[in-house]
Formats: structure tokens, sequence, C-alpha cells
């Protein structure tokens, strides 16, 4: 009985899948311009401001980025700024 | 101290955006009255960059396409006002944007240069081969 008992437990324990689920593998987050040592953000360069915008051109919160404060205030007035300039929509659809 | 303070330039960078309903020579008359009008302020234009008619991200009066210009300047910051106003007032600036240059936008602003007149050099010795 001893031995019987936890081959039984771990078959109903365990799911089975066709395929192999892909768990998100929890990458450590880090601030990208901390990184580079980039100390200025430019609104010139909306190709470059395209990665901190969703497809609507909503700016990315910093739990999503993993930019830090001091470059996240910094990456939010140069989408601002390029928006005023046209160089980037303010609403979109579909931006990527 | 404060006397001083007024009276130190600071580096600018101005953009405005023209209509594209002007003619290549009216284009160039604006930018022109631009840089006239910074050197009656006694402005020091240090970079100047033309983008050319440019596509806009969205419709400003009606437009969908407008004409880039950029000045770096070294100008005391009273001037910056009257610079904005002369924009405010021409009806063939779509848009402006005037900001102020910190340090690390200075050094920013050096490399950007930098690497545009490479391209540059890089361009004319494709045409030259």
């Amino acid at each position: 009985m001893a031995t019987t008992t936890p081959a039984v437990s771990t078959d109903k324990g365990e799911i089975r899948y066709l395929n192999p689920p892909v768990l998100e593998v929890d990458r450590e987050k880090y601030c990208r311009f901390k990184k580079m040592r980039m100390k200025h953000i430019d609104y010139k360069d909306p190709a470059f401001l395209l990665r901190f915008v969703n497809d609507q051109g909503k700016i990315l919160p910093r739990r999503l980025t993993g930019t830090s404060v001091k470059y996240q205030r910094k990456v939010s007035q140069a989408v601002k700024r390029c928006r005023h300039l046209a160089l980037m929509p303010f609403v979109a659809d579909g931006l990527k | 101290m404060r006397q001083n303070k007024k009276q130190m330039p600071k580096q600018y960078e101005t953009m405005f955006i023209l209509t594209p309903v002007l003619s290549d020579e009216q284009t160039k008359e604006a930018v022109n009255s631009y840089k006239k009008l910074l050197k009656e302020l006694n402005v020091k234009i240090v970079h100047e960059e033309s983008w050319g008619l440019k596509k806009l991200a969205y419709s400003i009066k009606n437009k969908n396409t407008g004409y880039y210009h950029l000045f770096q300047i070294e100008a005391p910051g009273e001037s910056i006002a009257q610079v904005e106003i002369a924009y405010k007032r021409d009806e063939r600036v779509l848009r402006y944007l005037t900001i102020h240059l910190d340090k690390y936008a200075l050094a920013y602003a050096e490399r950007r240069k930098a690497k545009l007149s490479n391209k540059k050099i890089e361009r004319k010795e494709e045409v030259t081969a």
C-alpha cells in the first residue's frame, strides 16, 4: 500500500498538456537609459519614442517598460513634445 | 547677481513648421525672415537644420504636410518671447516649439551635429564615386 499511494497521487496531481505550456520567464526589468547611459531623450526621434508608446499612441507605464522615475519623466516630456510637432500622433490605431 | 543671470545667454532649440502651401521661394523667404529677426535680436545661430517637406502625424489646419525647420540658438531669455510672438503672428507657421537645452541636451546636440556632418560627407563621397 505504502508504495502504490504516492504513484497514484502524483498521477492525479499532474495536469498533462499536449504541448508544454510556455511559461513567461520573469525577466529582470531594467532602465534602458541607465544601462545605455543616455542622459538625454530626443523629442525629434519619433522612431525611438515609439518604443515607449502602445499601439494607440499612449505612453506606456513604467511597470511595463522598466524605466526609472527620473527617465520616465523625460520620456513623457519627449513624447509630448514629439506629438506637439506632429511627428507622432496623439491618437492612433495600430501604430505598430 | 540677478542681473548677471539675466545677461547670461542660454542655448535654445527652436523649431517651426511652415505651411506646404508656400512655394519654394516663399519658404526660403520665410526662413530668411526668421534669420533676420534673430540677427536683429542679437541672437547667435549655432546650428541650423532644414528637414524639408514632411508628412504630419495628424492634420493641422487641414494640411497633411509641413516644412520643418530647426534653429539651435544662443540667446538671452528675453528675446525668446519676441521670437515666439513672431511665430504666433505669422500665418505661415503651423506649429512651433522652443526649448531650453540643458547640458545633456547640448552634448546630444553636438553628437547629432557630428553624425549629420559625417553623413553629409559620406553622401558627397557617394556622389563623387
